[in-house]
């Protein structure tokens, strides 16, 4: 579908931003999509991540900033005129045309006579081929779904959008369409710019994933990457579940950067500090819940020696099945989250008990400590304190 | 699979209960007995008699029998034949100006009107807070002799084109074709433009923008969206105008003269002036059948049985 020497097709936005009034829903931003990449574009609602989508489809006219399909500008270019498809939230099937109409709508408006074939591999591909001749409504939502990407799918889209395609099915449906959705795009090599709201959702499926908040993007990178290295405390806390330890530098020393918290010492790899630290000022320590061990107080004796400590008191756990996890609360941090592996359970280890938690200091990364530990947590303290921040 | 847990529940009821729900299920039969009843009295009784009428022979002074006389409506037909086809033609003509005039204001309405949109509707209603009567003398005066419309229309040739095609005298609009078809658009137009923003306003906007995404300029949109999903209304609104229209006499009988004579005045006149009730009665059955079978016809033809 797309040949290997073609390097232009890489969507391009530059400095585009959208207003309505006195509302910006998108602030001038910037954002390359590598042509043959899975994009994610993730937040929260509202935070202009489908307005970025619809003015990439044309269905929104950007405020400033142009669009950039490879070499073409298509800024001006009303949205029957790109070569770009979209599959909508909605679906937005034709509720008058059956399923093989409804996917040889784009072919037969380019003017495509012979439209059976393709539309009959197409088919295929989503698993369709017997719902040709029925009409969108019998289906299921799944089925629906699968008819959007393929009616979409069938122009060979130099992009192809997903505004929350997957909203509005059922978990496990949705874990399924995600992994055929994975499957489909690297078959037909497309690039695909997929908006969602689940992070779940993006890191499973796509190579790259541009995290936006408020009109913006706060950053951007693999999964991976964007878990392990949050830039903002925002991206840390929409990407899963992040402890937060306000701590003063104590001292530089080599690659290690010492910190002083809640009376104990931690140490934080310098090279995952993003701003420059000075002794005597102020970081914000993260880590993940899952990195953290958690020994009962009587035998903290058989923490190896290195590793960061802090001590603490379980105020809560709950069982989960594959993990049990732990509200603790500490001097430095009021309600840490421990996420255990139920490998081998500590009995000891019930609301209440002293506890230890440990963990590999490389595991720690710090932030500016400037802003709220609280912003893109889902909690309606989170909410606010993130809504009195911005 | 499930309807049999469901329909399970009532068989283990208790026994007291059965009788309450023996009477629940005949209440909407008792709902519907009054409007049963009144159709029966106001519709199916008088066209059982209308029916009779039809066949029957005599005269005002020896009184009328039924002697099962079907000529009456062979020479009905024979006799007033033109003003069957005058009913169907201006009839036809008003629907079609109906259309024309009232889609886009409903596609206007349903889609672009925002916050307006209540009012236009109101607005669209309004002229049914006046008499009919009154609000079709006023078109006399509209269209009298010349008139400020008659004026304009002469003035830019437009009555040449009407005149040659018969449907204007000279230069004059009322009394002729052209006066009856326009007092036949403006009465029956809210007929058309309601059940059209009806259909048009369920027509869901993000099917545009798919359109528009899958390479459709607006106006493919319009022709293979928009317009194939508003159907029933279109379907819906030329029916409720052209069945009305076609057995309208009010606006032939002020705004034409007895050359634009439709069925409805004829059937006035032998009912009311001549008191010839059989001819009335069987040029009424006529008339009915006529629209039965012309509406049965689009509405194979239109392919939305499914969607009345």
């Amino acid at each position: 579908m797309t040949t290997a020497h073609d390097h232009g097709g890489d969507v391009r936005l530059t400095g585009i931003s959208k207003t309505y009034g006195s509302f910006t829903a998108v602030h001038p931003l910037d954002l390359t999509v590598p042509q043959g990449s899975f994009f994610a574009l993730l937040g929260a609602s509202g935070c202009g991540k489908t307005t970025t989508l619809r003015m990439i489809a044309g269905l929104e006219e950007p405020s400033t900033g142009t669009v950039r399909l490879g070499e073409q500008d298509v800024t001006a270019l009303p949205p029957y005129k790109r070569p770009v498809n979209t599959v909508f939230q909605s679906y937005a099937l034709f509720p008058h045309l059956d399923i093989f109409e409804n996917v040889a709508f784009g072919l037969r408006r380019r003017g495509i006579k012979s439209v059976k074939k393709q539309v009959g591999e197409m088919l295929d591909l989503v698993q369709l081929g017997e719902q040709a001749r029925r009409k969108p409504h019998q289906l299921s939502g799944g089925q629906q779904q699968r008819v959007a990407v393929a009616r979409a799918l069938i122009n060979h889209p130099k992009v192809l959008l997903l505004d929350e395609p997957l909203g509005a099915l059922d978990l496990k449906l949705r874990r399924r369409m995600q992994l055929e959705l994975k499957r489909i795009q690297t078959e037909v090599g497309i690039t695909f710019v997929h908006v969602t709201h689940d992070q779940e959702e993006a890191m499973t499926m796509a190579d790259t994933v541009a995290v936006m908040n408020g009109g913006r993007v706060e950053q951007q990178g693999t999964p991976a990457d964007l878990y392990e290295n949050p830039r903002t405390t925002f991206v840390a806390n929409f990407l899963g579940t992040s402890n937060f330890i306000g701590a003063e530098v104590a001292e530089v020393s080599g690659d290690d950067v010492i910190l002083k918290a809640g009376g104990g010492k931690l140490t934080l790899p310098r090279a995952r500090c993003p701003a420059p630290v000075t002794t005597g000022g102020t970081v914000l320590a993260g880590v993940r819940p899952e990195k953290i061990s958690l020994t009962h107080a009587d035998d903290a004796g058989t923490i190896p020696s290195g590793r960061n400590r802090i001590t603490g008191r379980i105020t809560d756990s709950s069982f989960i099945g594959v993990s049990t996890q732990y509200v603790v609360d500490s001097p430095a941090c009021e309600a840490f989250e421990v996420y255990a592996q139920n490998i081998e359970r500590d009995s000891r280890l019930v609301p209440g008990a002293d506890v230890v938690l440990h963990w590999n200091a490389a595991h720690t990364f710090g932030l500016d400590a400037e802003q709220s530990p609280f912003a893109g947590t889902t909690g309606p303290a989170g909410a606010d304190k993130a809504e009195e921040d911005a | 699979m499930t309807t049999r847990s469901e329909a399970a529940p009532p068989g283990t009821d208790e026994a007291p209960a059965r009788p309450a729900r023996r009477r629940g299920r005949l209440v909407p039969y008792w709902l519907l007995l009054p409007g049963i009843l009144w159709l029966l009295v106001f519709f199916a009784l008088p066209l059982v008699y209308q029916a009779s009428t039809s066949v029957q022979t005599g005269s005002l002074e020896e009184g009328y029998k039924v002697t099962w006389h079907f000529a009456t409506y062979w020479d009905a037909l024979g006799d007033y034949w033109p003003q069957f086809l005058r009913s169907v033609l201006y009839a036809g003509a008003a629907t079609v100006l109906c259309l024309l005039l009232g889609y886009p204001l409903a596609y206007l309405i349903a889609f672009r009107a925002g916050r307006w949109r209540n009012l236009i509707l109101v607005l669209v209603i309004a002229p049914f807070f006046t008499s009919f009567l009154i609000r079709t003398l006023a078109w006399k005066t509209i269209l009298a002799d010349g008139g400020p419309v008659v004026g304009a229309l002469n003035s830019l040739h437009i009555l040449d084109v009407t005149s040659w095609l018969g449907a204007t005298d000279g230069d004059r609009v009322l009394a002729t074709p052209l006066a009856v078809v326009c007092g036949l658009t403006y009465n029956f137009l809210p007929f058309m433009i309601l059940p059209l923003y009806t259909s048009l306003e369920r027509v869901d906007g993000r099917l545009h923008e798919a359109a528009g995404d899958l390479y459709a300029r607006p106006a493919t949109t319009f022709r293979k969206v928009t317009l194939p999903l508003s159907m029933p209304g279109v379907v819906s609104g030329t029916l409720l105008t052209f069945i009305p229209a076609a057995g309208d006499y009010v606006n032939a009988d002020l705004l034409g003269s007895t050359d634009t004579r439709m069925v409805g005045n004829v059937i006035q006149t032998q009912f009311l002036r001549i008191l010839d009730y059989p001819t009335a009665a069987a040029l009424s059955f006529i008339l009915m059948a006529a629209i039965l079978f012309m509406v049965t016809f689009y509405i194979r033809k239109s392919g939305t049985e499914d969607l009345l």
